[in-house]
């Protein structure tokens, strides 16, 4: 169980939110299907730092994104706009 | 063994009578039910799980490994707590069932509460080294929450021999933690569960401390959710038994218990014989010997241990054995200890003994510690696992930090307290709370001792599982090496104690059978709970009516007043049909159906997701949304509209009204409101943020009735006069404002789920009561009949129109329900990308067609599987399953909806619909049963 900073609202039990799932880029409008189903269907689960999107839905109803280490669970970002290079 | 005269924390003047099995007994108020038990000579108290050996108290705390009972009788009954846990209470039950608990059927009348709290320090451990650091954050004005396992502080100090009168120290640190105002001192509480970022959840004992007729005004157990700035783990140590043939007999003991069953509860054995591999094991010789109690000696394996106990006890005059062990142990007729079978190089003799205390050493006790996935290491010095380095935000101190003295421990606590403070930004106050005294002599690095006979199969490791050494070295015999799978061959740690002092044992003994040093082979790992916890404080007051909300529409009290039996629809109840006298729910259904058909129905929708979607953006958002273009809709109009994920799966659907330019109100399904919600959301903020629009859940500020049948038009003719309710005034799907007599301004729009001309007419939620009436009045020379759920699903099934989640499932794409030419071709929308994928256009895809058995009177099951061939073997070929089947009043028959592969193209085709072993045949046809022109749509 998380104890997870809001940008917004400061830290707030996990229980207040959802979780979005790995943050990643939408795929061109045109992109092929493999790229289409590696957006998809696969998710890169990395052992250790992970860029990931929440949403505090039972507060603020913001979306934000987190860098979690998985296999310690530290929290290490939790800023509002993902930057373009994540 | 037996209650001295004198001394002990009990109070002999309160005697409390409790139930054990089917036997009452006395002990004292001060008493656990394990102290009570040894006090009244029930020195057997259960049988092993595999082998049935008798087995009797071994431990006075955690360690504990046979004593497990059933607390309570009936529907408060608790299965495998922890006997030395269990304060005697007047009105106690108790059964022996000491590895295999029994769940009661009854739901548990007891109250089990939640707490949630903060605090800059908590301190797990009340013993010398929590006490003090508690202290410390008590004078530096923090925030403190100190939890203890015992009913009472002080740790290992009350089981040593000056705990009579507790030392001075202890009680002025206990009166002033108490009384500190930031201060919460929690006992008979178990931290039980490590959480990330410092969150512990603790277990608080109430109820089952108090007798029988003063509990259910309190609750029987609290639970704390704890969110610690800094967490000081000063949890102490556990001590380890020593394996060694037939050591599981009832009287043997770990030697820390045995001084806490003398110094608390003024127990003592006939006659005691200690077998220790260190110095702390002569502390039981000593304080048997100073309470008059016979000790036939000490047993040590080491050849000439010097330290101050051990010289101690030979100047009382204590036998003391060295280079020796004891080898095994021999049995009463019933079980019970008789004697010791003690070898030196000499040879081996049997010491006559009703008690042997054992001590292997001490094991930090680090559950907490290695549940957030902190390490350990083996310390060749101190022979137990200490802690690689504390978890951030933590610090751990004391015995669990592999520092064995009282002084040392003090000081630890303390020191630890000031180094999590000055972290927070506090300034610690006080000086050093001990002072550090000489530390024992080094101990004997034994933890099994070799059967004399070979037979490993009597020497236990886990006692509680009945696992030996034999079952260890069969697991090394079978290639396995790594601590944790044997732990999973042998079962050694998987009980509900976890077999905390098997762990290193057995380390050990895997490290000697493969040959390897122990710090190559290490321990197996903890997880949560450090205790049990029953599932009744898991869910606290969130239970029968707290579990969910229910939610109703305002409507809700005439549906009642009418008879109405409830479904529930996710959280809301929706009234599934409304019987008349003797109707049953299929004859309610047929007249409910046929009363829209033929003349007119009513039905509360008021529970459909509401969202207004306003902004300059807004057509353009839901043209995005929709896989059908909204942008072109004009104002005063609805259009029905179908939403995809991102993989091209039907999402859900709903109309969508523009009130003006900018604004629109959609309609979401039932269950999917807060969904449909979200999404909008999570595309507003995270991709889409150059939108101008902003979304707002409507859902409970309308109050909403459906008014269906070719008779609704004269019905809204009747609630709105100035209304022109022609078909070119008020076309299918057009939006219009009206003030009904008696009603606030409201909204009618003109769509259908039924096929029929139907209205849909909102009025602000709290007007819902009074709108219900006005329709009902108005509908009355027509005979409205309200309709329910089941009616519903009838009519629709009937059209051919989907529901999301009856006939969709996660795979389902709009071209599967026949919808594929909704979908924009000059637009992008979400999904449509993948709708182009290979295998969305398969043709052999689910797609959804309707049946009609070809028995008319026969009734295929929702869910049957559809299959070509009836008599083929199983497992049968499977081409899809059936989503919908009703009885119809309009068909005068049976009929259906289901998803079938290709289905389509089977169209005329008759298969057969399997269930139960049951078989329906079925022709498929066209989905829409009824009406296939949308003839009635129009009245």
């Amino acid at each position: 169980m998380l104890l997870i900073p809001c940008p917004w609202c400061g830290a707030r039990e996990e229980v207040e939110f959802r979780y979005g799932g790995e943050a990643r880029h939408q795929p061109a409008p045109n992109a092929d299907d493999h790229a289409l189903a590696d957006y998809l269907f696969y998710r890169s689960n990395p052992a250790g730092r992970h860029v990931e999107r929440w949403v505090h839905v039972h507060g603020c109803r913001r979306w934000f994104t987190l860098v979690r280490d998985t296999m310690t669970h530290e929290i290490q970002e939790s800023y509002f706009r993902p930057p373009d290079a994540s | 063994m037996k209650r001295l005269a004198h001394g002990g924390r009990i109070d002999r003047s309160r005697p409390i009578g409790f139930r054990w099995d089917d036997r009452g007994l006395t002990g004292f108020a001060g008493d656990t039910l394990a102290s009570a038990l040894l006090a009244a000579g029930e020195a057997i108290i259960g049988r092993s799980v595999i082998l049935g050996r008798p087995r009797g108290i071994m431990a006075a705390g955690l360690e504990e490994a046979h004593g497990f009972a059933q607390i309570g009788d009936g529907a408060e009954s608790e299965p495998l707590v922890r006997m030395s846990a269990v304060e005697l209470v007047a009105g106690l039950a108790a059964s022996s069932r000491i590895t295999k608990g029994r769940l009661p059927n009854e739901p548990d009348p007891a109250r089990f509460d939640h707490r949630y709290a903060h605090c800059d320090l908590l301190v797990v451990g009340g013993g010398p080294a929590g006490v003090a650091a508690a202290l410390v954050g008590a004078r530096s004005s923090a925030r403190v929450i100190l939890a203890e396992l015992e009913p009472e502080l002080g740790g290992s100090v009350l089981r040593e021999r000056d705990s009579n009168t507790v030392p001075a120290w202890l009680a002025d640190a206990a009166r002033e933690l108490t009384g500190a105002p930031d201060v919460r001192v929690l006992t008979a509480t178990t931290a039980t569960v490590a959480l990330d970022q410092n969150g512990m959840v603790l277990t608080e004992r109430l109820g089952s401390r108090r007798p029988a007729g003063e509990r259910g005004l309190i609750p029987e157990k609290r639970l704390w959710h704890v969110r610690a700035k800094a967490i000081v783990l000063a949890t102490g140590a556990l001590e380890r038994p020593i394996v060694f043939q037939d050591n599981d007999r009832p009287g043997i003991m770990l030697a820390t218990a045995a001084r806490a069953y003398l110094h608390r509860f003024a127990l003592a054995p006939e006659r005691g014989l200690v077998f220790t591999t260190n110095d702390d094991g002569y502390r039981t010789a000593l304080d048997w010997n100073a309470a008059g109690v016979p000790v036939a000696g000490v047993i040590d394996p080491r050849p000439n241990p010097t330290g101050r106990l051990p010289q101690l006890a030979r100047d009382a005059g204590i036998q003391v054995i060295t280079a020796a062990v004891v080898a095994g142990t021999t049995a009463e007729t019933d079980g019970r200890l008789r004697a010791a079978v003690v070898r030196t190089d000499a040879g081996a003799e049997e010491v006559s003994c009703d008690l042997l205390a054992v001590s292997g050493g001490f094991d930090p006790s680090l559950n907490l510690h290695q549940q957030r996935g902190g390490k350990t290491r083996w310390d060749e010095h101190l022979l137990c696992a200490v802690p690689e380095r504390a978890l951030p935000g933590q610090w751990i101190a004391g015995a669990a930090a592999g520092r064995f003295t009282l002084g040392g421990c003090r000081a630890d606590g303390a020191a630890a307290a000031r180094s999590a403070l000055a972290s927070l930004g506090l300034v610690p106050a006080g000086a050093a709370e001990g002072e550090e005294d000489d530390p024992d002599d080094a101990a004997a690095a034994l933890f099994a001792v070799p059967a004399p006979d070979g037979d490993e199969s009597r020497s236990f490791v886990d006692p509680h599982r009945d696992a030996t050494v034999a079952g260890v070295e069969r697991a090394i015999g079978s290639g396995i090496r790594h601590v944790e799978h044997v732990k999973r061959y042998t079962l050694i740690g998987t009980g509900v104690e976890q077999g905390r002092g098997a762990k290193v044992n057995a380390g050990a003994v895997t490290a000697r059978g493969v040959g390897r040093p122990l710090t190559d082979i290490g321990t197996s790992s903890a997880r949560p709970p450090v205790e049990p916890i029953v599932f009744h404080a898991l869910s606290g007051l969130a239970k029968g009516p707290l579990f969910e909300p229910v939610r109703t529409t305002a409507i809700h009290p005439a549906h009642e007043a009418a008879g109405a039996v409830f479904e529930a629809v996710g959280q809301w109840l929706r009234p599934r049909y409304y019987p008349l006298p003797g109707e049953s729910m299929a004859d309610a259904t047929l007249r409910e159906c046929r009363a829209v058909r033929q003349g007119v129905g009513m039905m509360d929708v008021s529970t459909l997701g509401k969202i207004d979607v306003q902004g300059p953006d807004a057509a353009r958002f839901l043209d995005r949304l929709y896989i059908n273009t909204m942008a072109t809709l004009e104002p005063g109009k609805g259009r029905y509209g179908v939403m995809c994920r991102q993989d091209g799966t039907v999402f859900d659907d709903g109309v969508v009204m523009r009130l003006t330019t900018d604004r629109f109100f959609v309609t979401t399904t039932t269950g999917n409101a807060a969904a449909v919600l979200d999404w909008m959301e999570e595309w507003l903020q995270t991709e889409w943020d150059d939108l101008r629009v902003w979304v707002t859940s409507v859902t409970e500020q309308w109050s909403t009735v459906a008014i269906a049948g070719r008779g609704s038009r004269d019905v809204i003719q009747r609630l709105a006069p100035g209304l022109d309710v022609t078909n070119s005034g008020f076309p299918f799907l057009g939006v219009r404002n009206a003030t009904p007599a008696g009603l606030p301004p409201a909204m009618i729009a003109r769509v259908s789920f039924s096929g029929e001309l139907a209205y849909e007419i909102s009025v602000p939620r709290p007007h819902g009561i009074s709108l219900w009436e006005a329709v009902a009045d108005a509908g009355s020379g027509q005979g409205v009949v309200p309709y329910g759920m089941e009616a519903l699903h009838v009519l629709r099934a009937e059209k051919g129109y989907f529901i999301v989640g009856q006939e969709t499932d996660g795979s389902t794409t709009p071209t599967d329900l026949g919808l594929g030419r909704m979908a924009s071709k000059t637009k992008d929308f979400i999904g449509k990308r993948s709708l182009g994928r290979t295998a969305m256009v398969r043709p052999d895809r689910l797609q959804l067609v309707g049946f009609r058995p070809v028995d008319p009177d026969a009734l295929a099951v929702e869910g049957a599987a559809v299959v070509a061939d009836p008599n083929q073997p199983e497992p049968m070929t499977v081409l899809g399953h059936v989503t919908a089947s009703h009885r119809s009043v309009a068909l005068g028959a049976t009929f259906g909806l289901a998803m079938v592969a290709g289905g389509l193209g089977r169209r005329g085709a008759t298969v057969h619909a399997r269930a139960d072993g049951r078989t329906v045949p079925i022709t498929l046809c066209d989905p829409v049963h009824y009406d296939p022109d949308g003839a009635r749509r129009d009245g």
